[in-house]
């Protein structure tokens, strides 16, 4: 992977080094640390290498020029993922009108069926995908793998809806807003969103601990 | 009466707005006689605390006193 921000900056490296003084706890160094993790995060949301690290190299720039805002309630990393959510968000509400989402529709139908086999013809659960009861996520979360397989299956959506699903649970975007931005309708908005969701679910469901619902 | 597939388009949907008073009591009286759309539903809920956590940087699983915390 190649290193971006920071590590390219020297010297606006120092400039921010001097500026954020000892015990903010916002250092270049530190950033360097997040700056894989947050690359692979906007890469997910973007779909597009460049615009990906220039989101986190604009997030690091900002977190260095911020660094006294850092109140050092949270974890560095969260205010950081924060400030690179709220670029993404910028990002999208920039570009939103100019990507095509013209192909949403197709993202669906070919999986659709497939989503839909895990009901009878009467809208019940076959016995085989009867959602059972998930672990404790919280537990979950402090494994490692457990992150391994969330990221896994967010690769397996399509495209579209992957970044309708993300649009919404990472940058929090409300649903009425993802519709505008993308101009699709509210009730397809809806459907997408439904569909990632029973997608996602059956995926972790498979690789959660074993917990998983059998595949029918 | 709503079947499954209905009740997981509701529990979705209720992450994105609040469902109106039918919708509640159709959704409450199918949950009462189906577990499998209860565990639906909490799984819904666990996804969002999931993605949530993910895009708060939680995959990176700082540790408390971790050196990239503070």
């Amino acid at each position: 992977m190649r290193d971006l921000a920071v590590e390219q900056m020297p010297a606006r490296r120092d400039a921010a080094a001097a500026a954020t003084g000892a015990g903010t706890g916002v250092s270049a160094q530190a950033l360097v640390g997040l700056q894989k993790d947050m690359l692979r995060f906007a890469q997910m949301q973007l779909r597009n290498r460049e615009t990906a690290e220039d989101m986190v190299q604009e997030a690091i720039e900002a977190s260095l020029r911020n660094a006294k805002s850092f109140a050092g309630n949270s974890s560095l990393r969260t205010w950081v993922f924060a400030i690179l959510r709220n670029r993404i968000v910028d990002h999208l509400r920039q570009a939103g009108r100019t990507v095509p989402m013209s192909s949403l529709v197709e993202d669906g139908e070919d999986w659709q069926e497939r989503l839909e086999s895990i009901f009878n013809e009467r809208g019940g659960w076959r016995d085989c995908a009867r959602p059972t009861a998930w672990p404790d996520p919280e537990e979950s979360m402090q494994n490692k793998q457990f992150w391994a397989v969330f990221e896994a299956c967010l690769d397996h959506l399509p495209a579209n809806t992957g970044r309708v699903f993300m649009m919404r649970e990472f940058l929090g975007l409300e649903a009425a807003e993802i519709c505008a931005q993308l101009a699709i309708s509210t009730t397809n908005c809806h459907v997408i969103l439904h569909r990632a969701r029973l997608k996602l679910r059956a995926c972790l469901g498979n690789g959660w601990a074993h917990l998983g619902d059998a595949t029918c | 009466m709503l079947n499954c597939k209905e009740v997981t388009e509701l529990c979705s949907q209720e992450l994105e707005r609040p469902l109106g008073l039918g919708e509640r009591m159709s959704l409450g009286a199918h949950l009462m006689m189906c577990t499998g759309c209860t565990n639906f539903r909490k799984q819904m809920t666990s996804l969002r605390l999931v993605a949530r956590t993910y895009a708060e940087g939680g995959a990176g699983l700082p540790p408390p006193g971790d050196a990239s915390s503070n």
